[in-house]
Parts: C-alpha cells; sequence; structure tokens
C-alpha cells in the first residue's frame, strides 16, 4: 500500500505521523476543512498527500513560530522607552549569528527537499498504484461544463457521476475536449490537469463504500461553477450490479449524442449510456473528433461582445 | 570628465601607449578604475558610457524575447499538423545569399563606424546607405521567400511548426525592417546636423543593434534553416 | 469604417458596469473641468505632463498605482460578496460579469497596482540615494510612465466600452484562443498588458543602468543602501523576464488575430507551452514585486531602530540570490500539470531553496533590533506587521512548493490565500510603509500619524479576518473563481470573509483620510529640516522636498550609511562641513514626447481592439512622427546657473544649521 510505504520512508527520515496526529490536526483546524475535505482522505493516495502536508506544515511551524516570537521579543525589549535595555549603535556583524541564520533555513530546507524528493516519487500521479486486485480503468473527458466517463472493459459511460468499486485501484486516462480543466476528487488525493490533445494518467483508490465529489479545479469559462461530479464508492458486488442497471437502460453514446454533448451547456444533470464505443476516448484524445466548438456568437450587432450560449437545463 | 569625442577604446588605446605601466596617471595606487566608467567610487559614468551601456541592456532583453521564439520553435518543430515539414520548405541557396547579405551588412556598418571615428561625413553616408541596402535585400528576399512559401499555401496558418517558422523569422525580419527605418532617420540626421555629441552616441546604439540582429540571424540560420533541413 | 465597435459595445442591458462607468466619467469630467477653471492646466503641463524629473514621475506612477489599487480592491468587494450572496444561490453577478470581474482584479491589481507603486517607489528614491541628479534616461523615464498610464486607461475603459477577459488574470489558451473566448475582452488584456510591460522595461533598463553607472563619487557597490541594491536585482529580473511576456503575449495576439498556431487547440499548437512561457515571467515578477518591498524594510528597520542594518552583505548575497533562484523555479506554478517526478522534484526542491534567502533576510531584520532603540512610528508598525504576515505566507509556500501536498491545494482557495498572504503581507505593506516613510521627503509634509496607525491595524486586522477562512476553505476543497457555491456547508467561512472585507474597507477609508487630513494640516506637519526620521542614506540630506536637481554639489561618500556619517561628524563639530565651491549644473529638458507616444499608443491599443485597421496604422505613423521630431531637437539640456544652485543649498544650510543648534542643547549624539 502506498500509504505504508509512504509512512515507513518518512520513518526512516525520523518522522512517524500517526494517524492521530492527522486527527488533532483536523480538529485543530475545525470543522469545514476536515469532514469532506483533503484532510479526510478516504484513499490512500489522499492520505500520503495529506500525510505529506501535514509533515511540511508541522517542520515549517517548528521554525515559523519561535522566529515570529523572537521577532515580537527583540521588538519590545528594545523598544525605545526600554532604557535598560543595551543600546549598541555600531553593532551590524556578527558572524556567529550569520553561521547560525544561514543554517537555519538551510537545514530546514534540505529536510522539506527530502520530503519533497522521497514524496513525488512515492506519489507520483502516473504511478500505478500496487494491489492485488485488477485495475479498473476509467477514461475521463472533460468537456464544457462537464465531465464524461468512460468505461471501457464495461462498455457503459456516465455523464457527472463517477461510480468506483471499494478498496480497488482505478486508472484514470485523463484528456479534454475542450480546454484546459483540473480533474480533482479532494477526499482521494492528486488532482491532474485534464488537456486537449494528451492524456493524462491518475490512479487513485477509494478504501471503503462512501459518497465523495469530485469537481474542475481550473477554470474553464462560464460553466464552470457547476462543474461538480457525484463519486460514488460501492462494494465490490453493489458496483456490479450498477453496470448491470446501466447497461441495461439508457440511450447510446454514438457520435450524435457525443456531439449534443460537446456543445456548451451549464449545469448539466447526471446521464449515464448504455453503450459506447471503446474507441471513442482514442478518437478524442487524439484529436481525430476535433474539439468541441466554443460559444455560438448570435447576432452581428452583438459583434465585439461575447454571448455565452448554454444556460440549464 | 572631458570628452575628447573620442571612443572609449581609443582612448584606452592612447593610454596603453602613452603610459603603458600606468606611472602617472591614474590615483592613488594604480589600481582604482578609469575615471568616467562607472565603476568604484569614481563617480557616474560619461555620458557615452551610460547610453551604451543602457543600450546593451535593452539588446539583452531583446535576445531574450527572441530566445522565445526559438524555444517555440524547438517546442514545435515536429507539430506539422500533416502538413509540410521544415525540410521540404527550406530553400539553401536563397537562404545562403540572404546571410550573405546580412553579414556584408555588418561589415559595412563596422565600416560606417570607423568613418564616423574618424569624423568623415561622406564615409559615413556612404557606408551606411551600403548597410542599408544590403539589409533591404536580404528584407526582400525574405519577403520573396514568404511569397513563395504562401503561394505554394504554406501559410503559418497551417500547422504548429509553420507558425513557430514563421513567427521567428518574421520577427527577425520586422526587427531588420525596423533596423532600416532607424538608419534612414539616422543618415538624415546626420546629414543636417553632423556628428553631435548625441548622434555619435545614437549611431553607437544603432551600430550595436544591427550586429546583434546578425547574431541573432546566425542563430536562425543555424537552428531553422540548416538543422531544419537535416532532419 | 469602426471594425467592430458599435453602439452595442456599451453595456446597456448590465446595470453594474453601466452606472459606474456613468460614475467614474461625471468624476473624470468634474476633475477635467475644475482643472480648467482654476487655470491649472500650464502648471500641470509644464511641471507634471512634460516633466523628466524622477520625483515628479515617481510621484505620478505612485498616484497611478493608488488609484488602480482601490479600482482592484472595489473588484474584491465584488468578489467577496457575491460568494457570501450566492450559496446555492445566483448571487448578483452573472457568470459573464463575475468572471470579468476576477480577471480584471488580478490584472489590475499586479500590474497596475502594485507595479506602479513599487517602480514609482524606485523612480523617486533610487537617484537620492545614489546622490545623482536624475536616472540614466530621463526622457525616457517619462516615456514610460505615461505607456502604463495609457495602458491603465484602456483596461478601465474596457469597463464602458466593450468588456474585459474572462479568462483569469493569464488568460490560459485554449480558454483564451478564439474559439473560446471570441469577443474584445481578451484583446483588451493583450494590448493593456503589452503597452504598459514596454513601460516597465524601460524603467527596467534605466535603473539597472543608474545602479550599475551612476553612482556619486566614492559609492562603491558595498556602500549602496540596500534598498538600490533589491531595486537593482528587481530591474535586472525585469530586465530578463519582462520580455518573456512580451513574447508569449505576442503569440497569442498572433493566434487570435491572424489564426496562426502557437497555443491553439488543433494543428499543431501547444497550450502547454503558454503555461510554461507565462510563468517563466510570472514567478520572477512577484520577485519583482517582492525584492524592493524587502529594501523598503531594510531601509525601516535601520532607521527606526537607530542602529545599521545587521549583515549588510548577508542581506547583498541574499538579494542576489533570490534574484537568480527565481528564475529557476516557474513549474511549481502547476505541478499537477503532470511533468513527472523527476520534473516536479527538481522545481519542488528550487522553490524552497528560495526560502533560505528570505529566511536569512528576515532574522537580519530581527538582529537589526537588537540593541537598538526601537521607535513605533507608522512605517514600523507595517514592518512588523509584515514579518508576522509575510513568514506564515512564506510558510504555506512551502507547502505549496511539496508537489504532493500541492496536488490537494492546487487553484483552490488555499492558494488564493497563500499567494494574497505574502503579495499584501510584503508589497502592500511595504508600499504603505514606504508611502507614509518619504511622502515628507517628496511633499515636504508629513502624514498624521494617528489615521496611519488606524489604518494599519484596520488592514492588519482585516487582512486576517478575510483570508484565513479562505486557507479554511481551500483545505475543504474549495477551488478559485466559482461564481456560486454548491456547498453550504462553506458558508460560515464565506461570511467571515466577507466581514473582513468591511474591515479593510475601514482601513482604505482610514488611509484616504489620512491623506486628506495631512494636506489639510499641512503647514502643521511641516517637514522643516528634510530628515524627520533621523535618517540613515542620503536623500534625507536634502530638503523636502528636495529641488529639482538633488544636490548642488554631489556627495563625496566615505562609507556605508553615507549621510549618517555626515550627520554625526555634524554633530560633533558643531558645523556644517565647509561652504562647497558652486558650479553651473547641466539637467536635462523637459518634454512631452512621453505623453505624445502614450497617446498615440492608447489609441493604437484601442483601434487594434476593434479592428480599427486604418486608425491603428495612423495611430503607428504618428507615434513614430513624434519620436523623429523629438529626436531632430538640438537642446536636451538646460544649464542650472551657480547662482541659483547657491541660493537652493544656502537656503538647505542655514536649516540645517538651525537644527544643529537644537541638537546640540538636546545632545543628541549617541
Amino acid at each position: 500500500m502506498v500509504c505504508d510505504e509512504e509512512e515507513g520512508a518518512l520513518a526512516m527520515a525520523g518522522l512517524h505521523v500517526p494517524k492521530r496526529l492527522l486527527a488533532c490536526a483536523c480538529a485543530a483546524l475545525g470543522v469545514a476543512s476536515c469532514s469532506g475535505g483533503v484532510l479526510d482522505p478516504a484513499g490512500p493516495v489522499g492520505k500520503g498527500d495529506a500525510t505529506i502536508l501535514i509533515d511540511a506544515t508541522v517542520i515549517m511551524l517548528a521554525i515559523v513560530v519561535p522566529t515570529i516570537l523572537l521577532a515580537f521579543w527583540m521588538a519590545w525589549r528594545f523598544r525605545a522607552s526600554n532604557t535598560r535595555a543595551e543600546y549598541l549603535p555600531y553593532w551590524s556583524y556578527s558572524g556567529r549569528i550569520e553561521a547560525v541564520v544561514w543554517s537555519i533555513p538551510t537545514l530546514t530546507i534540505m529536510f522539506i527537499g527530502g520530503v519533497i524528493w522521497i514524496g513525488s516519487a512515492q506519489l507520483d500521479p502516473f504511478k500505478p498504484l500496487p494491489s492485488k486486485a485488477a485495475p479498473l480503468e476509467v477514461q475521463v473527458v472533460a468537456l464544457d461544463w462537464k465531465w464524461l466517463f468512460i468505461y471501457p472493459q464495461q462498455r457503459i459511460a456516465t455523464v457527472n457521476q463517477l461510480v468506483m468499486p471499494a478498496g480497488t485501484p482505478v486508472h484514470f486516462s485523463i484528456t479534454s475536449a475542450s480546454v484546459f480543466n483540473v480533474f480533482f476528487v479532494p477526499r482521494l488525493g492528486s488532482m491532474i490537469y485534464a488537456m486537449p490533445g494528451m492524456v493524462a494518467q491518475l490512479s487513485l483508490q477509494a478504501d471503503k463504500p462512501g459518497d465523495l465529489w469530485g469537481t474542475s479545479a481550473q477554470f474553464s469559462g462560464d460553466g464552470f461553477s457547476d462543474m461538480q461530479f457525484q463519486v460514488k464508492s460501492l462494494p465490490a458486488a453493489d458496483f456490479e450490479t450498477w453496470v448491470r442497471s446501466v447497461r441495461g437502460n439508457g440511450p447510446v453514446l454514438d457520435q450524435d449524442a457525443y456531439t449534443a454533448l460537446m456543445q456548451q451547456a451549464q449545469r448539466v444533470p447526471i446521464s449515464t449510456f448504455r453503450d459506447v464505443d471503446p474507441q471513442l476516448f482514442h478518437a478524442v484524445a487524439t484529436q481525430k473528433i476535433p474539439p468541441g466548438p466554443g460559444p455560438q456568437p448570435e447576432a452581428p450587432e452583438h459583434a465585439g461582445r461575447e454571448i455565452s450560449t448554454g444556460g440549464s437545463h | 570628465m572631458t570628452d575628447t569625442g573620442l571612443p572609449a577604446s581609443v582612448a584606452a588605446l592612447r593610454r596603453i601607449r602613452e603610459d603603458p605601466h600606468r606611472l602617472g596617471h591614474r590615483p592613488h595606487d594604480g589600481r582604482e578604475p578609469v575615471q568616467g566608467i562607472g565603476m568604484g567610487t569614481t563617480g557616474p559614468a560619461h555620458k557615452r558610457i551610460i547610453v551604451g551601456y543602457g543600450f546593451w541592456i535593452f539588446l539583452l532583453s531583446d535576445i531574450v524575447m527572441f530566445s522565445c521564439f526559438f524555444a517555440a520553435f524547438a517546442v514545435q518543430r515536429n507539430a506539422t499538423a500533416g502538413g509540410p515539414t521544415m525540410a521540404e520548405i527550406v530553400d539553401l541557396p536563397r537562404v545562403a545569399i540572404e546571410t550573405t547579405a546580412l553579414l556584408l551588412s555588418s561589415y559595412t556598418c563596422m565600416l560606417s563606424f570607423a568613418a564616423t571615428n574618424a569624423r568623415n561625413v561622406l564615409w559615413t553616408q556612404v557606408f551606411l546607405f551600403l548597410t542599408g541596402l544590403l539589409g533591404l535585400v536580404f528584407v526582400l528576399l525574405e519577403a520573396w521567400e514568404f511569397y513563395d512559401l504562401a503561394s505554394r499555401g504554406i501559410t503559418p496558418q497551417r500547422s504548429g511548426m509553420l507558425t513557430a517558422f514563421f513567427g521567428l523569422v518574421g520577427l527577425h525580419g520586422v526587427h531588420v525592417t525596423a533596423g532600416g527605418l532607424w538608419l534612414a532617420t539616422m543618415m538624415a540626421q546626420v546629414l543636417v546636423k553632423g556628428f553631435r555629441r548625441h548622434i555619435i552616441h545614437r549611431l553607437i546604439c544603432f551600430n550595436l543593434f544591427w550586429h546583434a540582429l546578425d547574431i541573432v540571424w546566425i542563430g536562425i540560420f543555424t537552428v531553422v534553416y540548416l538543422i531544419g533541413s537535416l532532419a | 469604417m469602426f471594425g467592430k465597435l458599435s453602439l452595442s459595445a456599451i453595456p446597456w442591458s448590465q446595470p453594474i458596469p453601466l452606472i459606474t462607468s456613468f460614475i467614474i466619467i461625471l468624476i473624470l469630467l468634474g476633475v477635467l473641468v475644475l482643472v480648467t477653471v482654476k487655470g491649472w492646466w500650464p502648471y500641470l503641463w509644464r511641471e507634471w505632463i512634460t516633466s523628466v524629473d524622477h520625483k515628479r514621475i515617481g510621484v505620478m506612477y505612485c498616484l497611478l498605482g493608488v488609484v488602480m489599487l482601490i479600482r482592484g480592491f472595489a473588484d474584491a468587494i465584488m468578489m467577496r460578496s457575491q460568494q457570501a450572496l450566492a450559496i446555492d444561490a445566483p448571487g448578483y453577478l452573472p457568470p459573464e460579469h463575475y468572471n470579468q470581474v476576477f480577471s480584471a482584479h488580478g490584472t489590475i491589481m499586479i500590474l497596475f497596482g502594485a507595479m506602479p507603486l513599487v517602480l514609482g517607489l524606485m523612480n523617486f528614491v533610487v537617484p537620492l540615494q545614489l546622490g545623482v541628479r536624475d536616472v540614466a534616461f530621463p526622457t525616457f523615464n517619462s516615456v514610460g510612465f505615461w505607456l502604463t498610464a495609457s495602458a491603465a486607461l484602456l483596461v478601465n475603459v474596457s469597463l464602458f466600452v466593450g468588456e474585459f477577459a474572462r479568462t483569469g488574470w493569464l488568460p490560459y489558451p485554449p480558454l483564451s484562443e478564439t474559439t473560446y473566448s471570441p469577443g474584445v475582452g481578451v484583446d483588451y488584456y493583450l494590448w493593456a498588458v503589452q503597452i504598459s510591460g514596454i513601460g516597465t522595461l524601460i524603467t527596467g533598463i534605466n535603473i539597472v543602468t543608474t545602479v550599475l553607472k551612476m553612482r556619486c563619487h566614492g559609492m562603491s557597490y558595498l556602500r549602496m543602501p540596500i534598498f538600490c541594491w533589491t531595486a537593482l536585482a528587481s530591474c535586472l529580473l525585469i530586465v530578463a523576464a519582462f520580455p518573456i511576456l512580451t513574447a508569449t503575449l505576442a503569440m497569442l495576439t498572433l493566434d487570435r488575430y491572424l489564426g496562426w498556431h502557437y497555443f491553439t487547440n488543433t494543428a499543431g499548437g501547444n497550450p502547454m507551452m503558454f503555461v510554461n512561457l507565462v510563468w517563466a515571467w510570472g514567478h520572477p515578477e512577484v520577485y519583482i514585486l517582492v525584492l524592493p518591498a524587502f529594501g523598503v524594510f531594510s531601509e525601516i528597520f535601520p532607521t527606526f531602530s537607530g542602529k545599521p542594518l545587521f549583515g549588510y552583505r548577508s542581506m547583498v548575497v541574499a538579494t542576489l540570490f533570490i534574484c537568480i533562484v527565481s528564475m529557476m523555479v516557474w513549474l511549481h506554478h502547476f505541478f499537477t500539470m503532470g511533468a513527472g517526478a523527476a520534473v516536479n522534484t527538481f522545481f519542488g526542491i528550487s522553490s524552497s531553496i528560495i526560502a533560505v534567502g528570505t529566511g536569512v533576510k528576515i532574522y537580519n531584520w530581527i538582529f537589526t533590533m537588537y540593541g537598538g532603540r526601537v521607535r513605533f512610528e507608522v512605517p514600523m508598525l507595517w514592518s512588523m506587521g509584515f514579518i508576522f504576515t509575510f513568514i506564515i505566507g512564506g510558510l504555506t509556500g512551502v507547502l505549496l512548493a511539496v508537489p504532493p501536498a500541492d496536488f490537494l491545494t492546487h487553484n483552490s482557495m488555499f492558494l488564493v490565500a497563500h499567494f494574497h498572504n505574502v503579495i499584501i503581507g510584503a508589497v502592500v505593506f511595504a508600499i504603505f510603509a514606504a508611502l507614509e516613510y518619504w511622502f515628507p521627503k517628496a511633499f515636504g509634509f508629513r502624514l498624521d500619524g494617528r489615521w496611519g496607525t488606524a489604518a494599519f491595524w484596520f488592514a492588519f486586522v482585516g487582512f486576517w479576518v478575510t483570508f484565513a477562512p479562505l486557507y479554511m476553505l481551500g483545505l475543504g476543497g474549495m477551488t478559485r473563481r466559482l461564481q456560486h457555491i454548491n456547498f453550504p456547508e462553506w458558508a460560515p467561512w464565506l461570511y467571515v470573509s466577507a466581514a473582513g472585507v468591511v474591515i479593510l474597507i475601514l482601513g482604505v477609508i482610514s488611509q484616504v483620510l489620512e491623506l486628506v487630513l495631512s494636506i489639510r494640516n499641512r503647514d502643521r506637519l511641516r517637514d522643516i529640516t528634510g530628515d524627520p526620521w533621523d535618517g540613515r542614506s542620503l536623500e534625507w540630506s536634502t530638503p523636502s522636498p528636495p529641488p529639482f536637481f538633488n544636490f548642488a554639489v554631489m556627495p563625496n561618500v566615505e562609507g556605508e550609511e553615507a549621510y549618517w556619517g555626515i550627520k554625526l561628524r555634524a554633530i560633533e563639530t558643531q558645523q556644517l562641513s565647509p561652504e562647497p565651491n558652486y558650479q553651473p549644473i547641466e539637467m536635462p529638458l523637459d518634454s512631452p514626447v512621453g505623453f505624445y507616444t502614450a497617446f498615440f499608443s492608447f489609441v493604437f491599443g484601442f483601434a487594434m481592439i476593434w479592428y480599427i485597421w486604418w486608425l491603428a496604422i495612423a495611430a503607428l505613423v504618428a507615434a513614430f512622427a513624434g519620436f523623429v521630431v523629438f529626436a531632430w531637437r538640438d537642446e536636451h539640456e538646460f544649464e542650472v546657473s551657480a547662482d541659483e544652485v547657491a541660493r537652493a543649498d544656502r537656503a538647505r544650510r542655514e536649516a540645517r544649521t538651525a537644527i544643529l543648534a537644537r541638537l546640540s542643547q538636546q545632545g543628541a549624539a549617541p
């Protein structure tokens, strides 16, 4: 499990962070940032990322808090009205202090550098998650302003809804059919850019069943604020049931349906498709199917003022 | 700090010839920097040095801008989108003539500055005119190259690689054209006003500019045309 | 005939920009009418608009910056209030409008608020501190300022005619390409930023040349005030980084206007290249802002502690270190773009390494106070507020420099809180400290410290109340630039943040009141001596305000802290140094070329935005003609007679001799 390797690496670096510390930090930081947020991870990647976030904060606080206290103490002690403090009007250099002053940030940063080095390698989004179960493949296409999820192994597709089996790693291939977006499920960790003409790889896993949510984290236009998607983690058996139910009804994601999806629309509700061409994602990612059209300016008297088409359903 | 009107290089040579061991011409222990060049503690530099130095800094910034276009070309050199590749559009003979013209124009530009140092109006104007003529040859050849390509449907709107190509080469051409306008203005100023101090300062800047354009062209010639035609 | 321009470009159907524009136009007209009626035009034209005096230009830059800060702050009020009101509700700003507001907010605050203020401070202070009479290229300085001003005008015109960019303050393609942004908004942004970028580059070249080639006698590099070192580092970064912005925006302009393929979605365009290029500029840009801010604090801590800066050489090394390393960290703005572990690691470590330079500076400021007699006047209050605020902002910055942590917080409200933390904590606090500190030098009277203190406390408390909740929201998963909020659990934090904005508004009001009341009471607050803070560098040796030629005789500097040595010797010997031999001085002639060039740049930019090609060409030709006419002048300088110089200097010496007598009675020599 990535989390154990991560903790092991950090332990080697002398920093064992028990889960209790994570919980304490959470409590200290307040409710809204905890439940549902990045410090409440629901999977190994999220845990690894959150652990590093907390670790780095603790390391830095260990330096920052004494420095702030020193600054205020210094200003207080040597305030002009305090005539008891020694006045050294020509004192402006001390080799020893310089040595300490250069060393403290240098050592801190060397430590942080170690965390960066180890953490970046361990938590590289492209790295597959070690697991006994075979990963589930999900292909993600960012559109204006909705997310399309294609399950090539199951030949189904959903819009704005991601369902995954709990305890199984999911391997995402992510692209965009319009502008830059960022695929982000806060409680599962590791966001990554969705870029047209390119495929980003990401592996995530939800440890337990539950309801999560995801969003786009790169501003992409007028409908950006509604570009969230529902994330459900189901037990393995329920996941199979869900796949079967989707395959049972709903429209087919053919060329016409995809072209309709490419048009700009805001506040798009969840929908499913019972069949999809497994080559669709590849065609989108290599731009054999050209990217979505932008807004369609209407009357000529509005030339120069962009009218955003779309609107809610 | 008197201005003899001579450039620092000539004055320095004179100093070396007359006082090679710096026995009598520097204050203190002879390691003090020369007065008037703005180093150390000798006060502000002479105006000629300030103008030249500032223009160097501007040239460095211009080279940074060119380097962005070089970087774009490096990134997009294979983004042909099914269109023509670099090897298919490079016309080496014409580029060779362009290069010769530009390099020669740098030479004539240097000659014009030598004439300026000797305060000779006629030869300054003659060599400036030749510089401008050779620059015009360069620009016309480049325009002809673009026209040829466009008439074959090879335009920057075709692919990323062509965009980067036209952008980089075109940016250089725009600089040469602007330099040509500047050159014409300088010739007019020398004609009307002769060798006043500020005119000489501007000629220094113009010379720096023209030579820098030449250096950038050598980069373009190598990276875009030579290496491009090999790939 | 008029390209894309038509009456429908005015936002008839949108009340907020319409009414705002109307009010602004009324105010502008009112100001113009007032100036005309009072007959101030000759004075303004002669003394300010055509001035090439670095002090005048510095003041105009700062005035432009302050006005644009207020405009940017108005945008901020709209953003915070929209987010507080739009929780499971539409709010009062539709997306088309809200997206312009946050794009304008970022663009204006950084490029038209903070940059002009920082450039203005450097312009005003650096020649005075170096003991010289002006910058290296005074006329160019004027051109640079007016170009920035005309670009600011262009941005503000977008409120009334057309629209502004809706892409965020950095217009990432493909969103900013014509396919997805077909309107004029991105074009307004491109031309305004391009024009102001040229202005900034001019100032950068000017100050680099001034610092490296124009210092008074005896002032070697290691005797310069630290503010001049940071100005040098910042302007070196300008020279290195702004051409990248020019190139990148030019490429985007070519894409939009001519259909080229630098960054398009298809046909071989590479949007990732834009992200790399623009952040290769963008990161040095924030150091361009923050290095002079550090320089301001390096002046204030010694002055108000009554002792020299601790570790001068370390500070120089740290400054240059930050300058160089800041060009090597740009990828930390997009760790999540998937460059891979090796690349992310390199940039993560290099970004953390910058913290070494910054940490050294902070400790040196703290140890400057050691053994001092710290006076908590308004500039010192801002400095203490800076220490607290900036250190925490730096902490969150190092967090974001760790790629796995960034994978959770990229583009979230955590990021928004971080960069406001460092920019407000360092740059804005430094600007207000510097304005308070150097205002007496510029105008001859001090600002009222009580309102200044109030402004500081409102700003400090208001900042934390506004931005601390944003850290929480970021950790809760909230991303940035949301026009409405679909998560009611975030509401409490958003309300607290909006309340913080109210406190900040009080701070702005206090600051304005400070200025207005100080002008009204200026006789009581007059700075007679020219040295109201017991300063240590050369600008405090001049009268307040200095004569246009700064120094009657260029100083001869003998050590670090040039003025302090002169002052101590005067106090010890109870006399000023002997009266010098006054010589005539050559000063540069004023010129309208800056204003003229900028006017035609504005016309050119406007014409290009609206596709009015004939007007664009005409403006270019007119600008070039103006340059040629200007270049044709025979006289560049005028002579100031020795008598005039002597008269100004004798008045200064009289004022100084008067305080010398007073100081000798009080026994102020340490």
